[in-house]
C-alpha cells in the first residue's frame, strides 16, 4: 500500500515534468504549426545551462533559483534566434520540411552540447531547502518530487489565464486559425509568433532546469524527452493545453506503476497508451479535427514520366553500377550495397508519403521486420538465405497489413505520430523480448549462401532486387493504384464521391510499401551479417525521412536521388569528422533554406528552366 | 483616399494584375466588377499587402503602401473584408471583435462591439456564441463588424453578397449606405450587379487585369454595349 | 419517381437541423432547394449524398433503399454530385481526372501495372466534350479557371450514367454569365439523357430560370414548394428568403 502511494506520488511529479516539456511543445505546434523536434533539445540545454549556472553562482537559494530561471530564459533567447533565424523563412513551406529543419538542429545542439560540456553524465546538485523528506500520509516522501508535482497544475492554470483572459492569448488563438487574417486586421503576426516560441522554448527550458536535481544531465536527454513529449502531445491532443496535461498525468502514473506490474513491458507502454488513444479517438483525448486551412495548398505537382535528359541520367548511372564495382575494393562494395539497399527503403517510404500524401514517421519498422524476418529463421530455423530473403518481404507486410489497417485511418501529424508509435512497439519487442530477438546483442550470422558469399555478388544480388523493387514501385505510381492514391490525397471528398475506398486503398498502398521496405531490411540483414534493435529505431525512420525529403517529395526519382547523396554523405561525413552530426546538421539546415524542393525538385527546375 | 498606379501583381508565373490604375475618393463606394478571374480579388489582395505587387504603386493618403506587410497597411487604416470571411471559429463573437480591435483614429468616432451590435442588431443577440457556430450571413456580418474594429477610413469589401440569401444581402446593402454615410470610403468587389447598384457612386470593370471601363455607376446601368462586353460570357 | 425522399430528421446536439423534409425529382426535372443560411438545405443534402446519416426517414433511388449508405455506395447507385467548392485532383490533367471516375466505374483501381497514360482515352474524351472542355482535356486541373473547373466536375460527374445528379450551389463563386451558360449546359444534359437533378442554388435568377420546380426551406422545414411562379409570389418566401427582389433580376 505505502509502495503504491509513493509510486503514485512519483507519478505525478514525472507527470508535472513532462507537461512542462509537452506544454511548450504543443503551444508552438498550435500556432506555428511546426513539429519541432528541436523542443527536446531545447529542454536538453536548459539542463546543462542551470547545471553550470548553479555550479558556477554561489550557493544558495539565489544561486540554484536564479540559476534554474536563467537558463529558462536563456533557452528562451535561443528558441527566438531558431525562430528568427530558421523557422521565419520556411513558415510556408511544407510541414515535413520544417521537420527535417528542426531535426538539422538537434543534430547541431547534440554536437556544441558535447563541445561544450563534454560526453559524461552531469549530477547536479539539490534544490536548497527541498533536499530533505517529508511525511505524506505516513510514507517518507522527498520534498522536491512534491514541489514538482506542484509546478504542474500552477503552469497550466497561468497558460490557462494568459490564454483566455489576455489580449494576447485571444491574438495567439486567432492566429492558431488563420494567421494571414490576423495579420491583416494590424496584427504584426511575426513579432506575436515569435512571443510564441520565446514562451515555448522558456517552458523546455524550465522544464530542464528543473531536472538537475532529479537525473543526471546526458546527450540522450532530448530525444528522449521530445519522444515522451510527441506522446503527451499527441494523447492529449495537439495543441490542446488541458488535453496535453491529462496526458501527462496518464502517461506518468503509466510509467510509475508500470514498473511494478509489467516490468517485461515498460519500454512500450506509453506507445501502446498512445495507439489505443489515436485508434479509439482519432485527433487525441482533447483535441480537435483540424479546421481546414484557409490559405488553400497549392495543388500538387503531376508526375511526370522522366524526361529523356533523367531517363538517360538515370540509365548511365545503372550502367556505372554494373561496371565499375568488379574495379572497387570492398569497403567501397558495402557502401554501393548500402547505397542500393537505402534507395529502396526510401522508394518505399516516398510511396505512400509522395502518392499516399501520409507522412511515415516510423518506417524504420517494416526494414526491421524485413530484416528479422530473415535473422529469425536463421537462428531458430537455420534456413538458408534465399528463404529468408522470401520471408522478409512476407514478415513486413504481415507487420504492414496490421499496422496499416490503424496508421491509414488518421492523417496528417497524427498518423504520422502512430506509425512512430507501432515503431517504437516494434523496436521494444525486438529490445525487451531477449530469448526469441537476442535483445539489445541482436541476432549474429545471418550470413548469405555460399554462393554470394563474395561481397561483390552480394552487392550484383542486391542491385538486381533493390533496383527491380523500385522499378515496380514506379509502375505502380504510374498505373490505375498510384493515380488513385494521389485521387485520395489531393481530394478525399471527391475520390469517395466517385467510389473510391480511400481507406483500403491507403491501406494496400501501406502494405506495398513495407513489403518493398521489408525486401530492403531482409537484404541489409545479410549485408551486415548481423541484426540489432536499432535497424527499427527512430533514428532510422528518419533517415528514411530525410532521404525522401532531400531527394525531393513530390519527385519520383527524388528519394533515389536522396537515398544516394545521404547514405553517400553519412558515410563520408562519419569517416571524416569527430562532429559529423554538426556538419550533417548544417548541411541539412542549408538544404532547407536553398532547396525547399529536394535534389531532384531542384534538378527539375533547372531542366525547366533550360 | 486611395490611389492606384499600374499595379501589376503575379501567381506564381501566371501574370494577373497587368497594370491596374483606380482611384477612391474619401466617402466613396467604388464598385469593382468584373467575370471570375479577371483579378478583383487579387487588385484586393495586393492593396493590402497580402500579395506583394510586382510593380506598381499604391497611395493611400498620400503615402505609397505598395510592398508593405499587411499588418502595417491595416495600421495605416486600410480594412479588408475577405470574400470567405476567415472568421476565427474557435474565438466568440466578441473575441473575434476583439482582435480586429485598434486604437482609435483622429477624426473618426471610434467602433467598439456596441457600436458593431447596433449595425449589425443579430449578432449582438450571440455575444458568446462561437464563430463557427454560425450561419453564413452572420458570419458575414462579424466579418465586417471585425474589420470595423480597427476604425479604417477605407475598406475592402471582397464578394460580401456571395453565397448570402436575398433577405441578407439587402441588409448587407443597408449596412454599406450607413457605412457610408459615416464617411467610409469602400472599394466593394461584386458579381452581383442588382447589389452594387444599390449601394456603389462609381464603377470600374476589369478585364485581364486591367480597368476597361470607368464611370459613374448609373452610366453603367445606361451602358448595355459596355455590360455586355465585360459583365458577361 | 427518380429519387423520392420521406419525412428526413437530422439533429446536431440537440439543435433540430432538418425536420421533416420530404421531397421527389422525376427523371429530367430540375428541382431547386432554396432557403436563409442555415435553414438546413447542406444539411440535407449531405444526407442524400451519404455524407450525413438521417436520424429518421427514408432516401429512395428508383425505389431501391439508399438512406445512410455510404457515398461511394450510393455513387456506385448511379448518383453523380458536384460540390459547392469544386473538388478535383489537382494533381492530374483534365483527362485523367475523368478517367478516374471510369476507372472507378470499370472496378480497376487496384491495377498496379497497366500505365495509366495507356488508358483508351476516348470515352473520357466524349464526356469532355459533352461539357465543352475537350480543347483542354491535357491541362492539369490545378491551373484552370474556375467556371471551366465547374466543367470538369460536371463531367466527371457524368461518368457513371447517373439517374440522378446532385449538385450543391452550382454556381457559387461564378460570374453571373458564367452561371447561366453552366446552369443552360446542366439543364440540356438533364433534359437530353432523363437525368434527375436536385440542386441547391442562391442565385434566384439561375434558380428561377432553370428549376422546374422549387422547395423552400426555412429553420430545417419546408416552408412552401411549387412551380418558380408560385414561389415567387408566396409571401411567407418573400419574408424569411427572397426580399424585396431588389437584389436580383426578378423584382
Amino acid at each position: 500500500m505505502e509502495n503504491l502511494l509513493v509510486q503514485g506520488l512519483s507519478g505525478l511529479a514525472t507527470a508535472s515534468s513532462l507537461f512542462l516539456v509537452a506544454s511548450g511543445l504543443t503551444v508552438i505546434f498550435g500556432v506555428t504549426r511546426i513539429v519541432n523536434f528541436a523542443h527536446g533539445s531545447l529542454y536538453m540545454l536548459g539542463a546543462y545551462l542551470s547545471w553550470t549556472l548553479v555550479t558556477q553562482l554561489p550557493r544558495g537559494h539565489l544561486g540554484f533559483w536564479g540559476g534554474v530561471a536563467l537558463a529558462a530564459l536563456i533557452v528562451g533567447v535561443v528558441g527566438v534566434l531558431i525562430e528568427v533565424l530558421l523557422l521565419r523563412r520556411i513558415y510556408k513551406a511544407p510541414e515535413l520540411f520544417q521537420l527535417l529543419a528542426t531535426f538539422g538542429v538537434v543534430l547541431i545542439v547534440q554536437d556544441v552540447a558535447l563541445l561544450i560540456w563534454g560526453p559524461q553524465d552531469l549530477l547536479g546538485p539539490r534544490a536548497p531547502g527541498l533536499r530533505g523528506a517529508t511525511m505524506v500520509l505516513g510514507v517518507r516522501f522527498p520534498l522536491y518530487e512534491l514541489f514538482l508535482i506542484a509546478v504542474g497544475p500552477v503552469v497550466l492554470a497561468l497558460l490557462w489565464l494568459l490564454f483566455n483572459r489576455t489580449r494576447w492569448g485571444t491574438l495567439v488563438r486567432a492566429a492558431t486559425a488563420d494567421r494571414e487574417m490576423v495579420g491583416a486586421l494590424g496584427v504584426n503576426q511575426r513579432a506575436l509568433f515569435t512571443t510564441v516560441f520565446f514562451l515555448g522554448s522558456v517552458l523546455a527550458g524550465l522544464g530542464g532546469a528543473l531536472q538537475i536535481p532529479r537525473e543526471s544531465v546526458n546527450l540522450q536527454m532530448d530525444l528522449v524527452v521530445i519522444v515522451e513529449a510527441f506522446v503527451v502531445v499527441v494523447v492529449g491532443g495537439l495543441g490542446s493545453l488541458p488535453g496535453a496535461f491529462l496526458a501527462a498525468l496518464l502517461i506518468g502514473e503509466l510509467q510509475a506503476f508500470g514498473i511494478l506490474i509489467f516490468p517485461r513491458i515498460t519500454l512500450v507502454l506509453a506507445f501502446l497508451v498512445m495507439a489505443v488513444v489515436l485508434v479509439i479517438r482519432p485527433h487525441g483525448l482533447l483535441g480537435r479535427a483540424p479546421s481546414t486551412a484557409h490559405a488553400a495548398a497549392a495543388p500538387e505537382p503531376p508526375y511526370l514520366p522522366a524526361s529523356p535528359w533523367r531517363r538517360w541520367a538515370g540509365l548511365g548511372l545503372l550502367l556505372l553500377a554494373v561496371i565499375v564495382p568488379p574495379f572497387l575494393g570492398d569497403y567501397a562494395l558495402i557502401v554501393f550495397t548500402e547505397i542500393a539497399i537505402m534507395m529502396l527503403f526510401a522508394a518505399s517510404l516516398h510511396f505512400i508519403m509522395g502518392p499516399g500524401g501520409m507522412a511515415s514517421f516510423g518506417h524504420a519498422a517494416y526494414f526491421g521486420f524485413g530484416a528479422y524476418g530473415a535473422a529469425l529463421l536463421v537462428r531458430h530455423f537455420a534456413a538458408p538465405m534465399e528463404l529468408g530473403l522470401l520471408a522478409a518481404p512476407f514478415m513486413a507486410g504481415l507487420g504492414g497489413l496490421v499496422f496499416g489497417f490503424f496508421c491509414v485511418r488518421l492523417s496528417g501529424v497524427y498518423a504520422a505520430m502512430l506509425t512512430l508509435a507501432f515503431a517504437q512497439i516494434a523496436w521494444s519487442t525486438a529490445f525487451q523480448w531477449v530469448e526469441m530477438t537476442g535483445g539489445d546483442n541482436g541476432i549474429l550470422g545471418v550470413w548469405p549462401s555460399a554462393w554470394a558469399q563474395s561481397k561483390l555478388v552480394f552487392y550484383y544480388l542486391s542491385l538486381a532486387l533493390c533496383v527491380g523493387a523500385v522499378m515496380l514501385l514506379r509502375r505502380a505510381i504510374f498505373a490505375p493504384f498510384g493515380y488513385a492514391l494521389r485521387a485520395g490525397r489531393d481530394s478525399p471528398l471527391r475520390a469517395e464521391a466517385i467510389g473510391m475506398d480511400g481507406f483500403r486503398i491507403r491501406w494496400f498502398a501501406f502494405i506495398l510499401a513495407a513489403v518493398a521496405a521489408g525486401i530492403a531490411g531482409g537484404l541489409f540483414a545479410y549485408s551486415k551479417g548481423s541484426v540489432f534493435p536499432t535497424y527499427m529505431s527512430i533514428s532510422r525512420s528518419v533517415d528514411g525521412l530525410l532521404m525522401v525529403l532531400l531527394g525531393g517529395v513530390k519527385t519520383v526519382s527524388g528519394p533515389i536521388a536522396g537515398a544516394l547523396a545521404y547514405t553517400w554523405l553519412h558515410e563520408q561525413l562519419m569517416r571524416a569528422f569527430d562532429l559529423w552530426r554538426l556538419f550533417l546538421g548544417i548541411i541539412i539546415l542549408a538544404l532547407v533554406l536553398f532547396f525547399p524542393q529536394g535534389l531532384a525538385g531542384a534538378l527539375g527546375r533547372r531542366e525547366g528552366r533550360s | 483616399m486611395l490611389d492606384v498606379t499600374d499595379l501589376h501583381a503575379h501567381y506564381g508565373r501566371a501574370h494577373i494584375l497587368q497594370g491596374v490604375t483606380l482611384r477612391a475618393g474619401e466617402g466613396e463606394v467604388l464598385a469593382l466588377l468584373g467575370r471570375n478571374g479577371a483579378g478583383k480579388s487579387t487588385t484586393m489582395k495586393s492593396i493590402m499587402g497580402l500579395l506583394r505587387p510586382t510593380s506598381g504603386a499604391v497611395r493611400f493618403r498620400g503615402e505609397d503602401i505598395a510592398g508593405r506587410e499587411p499588418f502595417e497597411i491595416a495600421r495605416r487604416g486600410i480594412g479588408y473584408v475577405p470574400e470567405e470571411r476567415r472568421i476565427f471559429t474557435e474565438l466568440s463573437v466578441l473575441e473575434n471583435l476583439e482582435v480586429g480591435r485598434m486604437p482609435a483614429r483622429e477624426g473618426l468616432a471610434p467602433w467598439t462591439a456596441e457600436r458593431v451590435f447596433a449595425l449589425f442588431p443579430s449578432l449582438g443577440a450571440m455575444r458568446k456564441r462561437p464563430g463557427g457556430r454560425m450561419s453564413g450571413g452572420e458570419q458575414q456580418m462579424l466579418t465586417i463588424g471585425r474589420t470595423l474594429m480597427g476604425n479604417p477610413r477605407l475598406i475592402l469589401l471582397d464578394e460580401p453578397s456571395e453565397g448570402l440569401a436575398p433577405v441578407i444581402i439587402e441588409r448587407m446593402a443597408e449596412a454599406i449606405l450607413a457605412l457610408k454615410r459615416e464617411g467610409l470610403t469602400v472599394l466593394l468587389s461584386e458579381q452581383n450587379l442588382h447589389f452594387a447598384r444599390l449601394v456603389s457612386d462609381r464603377a470600374c470593370v476589369l478585364e485581364k487585369g486591367a480597368i476597361r471601363w470607368e464611370g459613374r455607376m448609373e452610366a453603367l446601368m445606361a451602358d448595355e454595349a459596355a455590360r455586355a462586353q465585360y459583365l458577361t460570357v | 419517381m427518380t429519387l423520392e425522399v420521406r419525412d428526413l430528421h437530422k439533429s446536431f446536439g440537440g439543435v433540430q437541423a432538418v425536420s421533416g423534409v420530404s421531397l421527389s425529382v422525376a427523371a429530367g426535372e430540375l428541382l431547386a432547394l432554396i432557403g436563409p443560411n442555415g435553414a438546413g438545405k447542406s444539411t440535407c443534402f449531405n444526407m442524400l449524398n451519404g455524407q450525413l446519416r438521417p436520424d429518421r426517414g427514408s432516401v429512395k433511388l428508383r425505389g431501391q433503399e439508399i438512406t445512410g449508405l455510404a457515398p461511394r455506395r450510393i455513387w456506385r447507385m448511379g448518383v453523380g454530385r458536384t460540390f459547392q467548392i469544386t473538388a478535383t485532383f489537382g494533381s492530374m490533367t483534365v483527362l485523367e481526372n475523368v478517367q478516374m471516375a471510369l476507372l472507378s466505374h470499370a472496378r480497376r483501381l487496384y491495377d498496379i501495372w497497366n500505365p495509366v497514360s495507356k488508358q483508351d482515352p476516348a470515352r473520357a474524351m466524349a464526356l469532355l466534350d459533352r461539357v465543352g472542355m475537350a480543347g483542354q482535356a491535357a491541362r492539369p486541373c490545378g491551373v484552370l479557371a474556375y467556371g471551366d473547373l465547374k466543367r470538369v466536375e460536371l463531367a466527371v460527374a457524368l461518368a457513371n450514367d447517373p439517374s440522378l445528379l446532385l449538385m450543391d450551389e452550382p454556381t457559387a463563386g461564378m460570374a453571373p454569365a458564367e452561371r447561366v451558360a453552366l446552369m443552360e449546359l446542366a439543364a440540356r444534359i438533364a433534359r437530353e439523357g432523363g437525368i434527375a437533378v436536385l440542386f441547391t442554388e442562391h442565385d434566384m435568377d439561375v434558380v428561377f430560370a432553370h428549376a422546374d420546380r422549387i422547395l423552400v426551406l426555412d429553420r430545417g422545414k419546408p416552408i412552401a414548394e411549387g412551380l418558380p411562379a408560385e414561389v415567387r409570389r408566396d409571401a411567407r418566401v418573400r419574408e424569411v428568403y427572397l426580399g424585396t427582389g431588389a437584389t436580383h433580376g426578378y423584382s
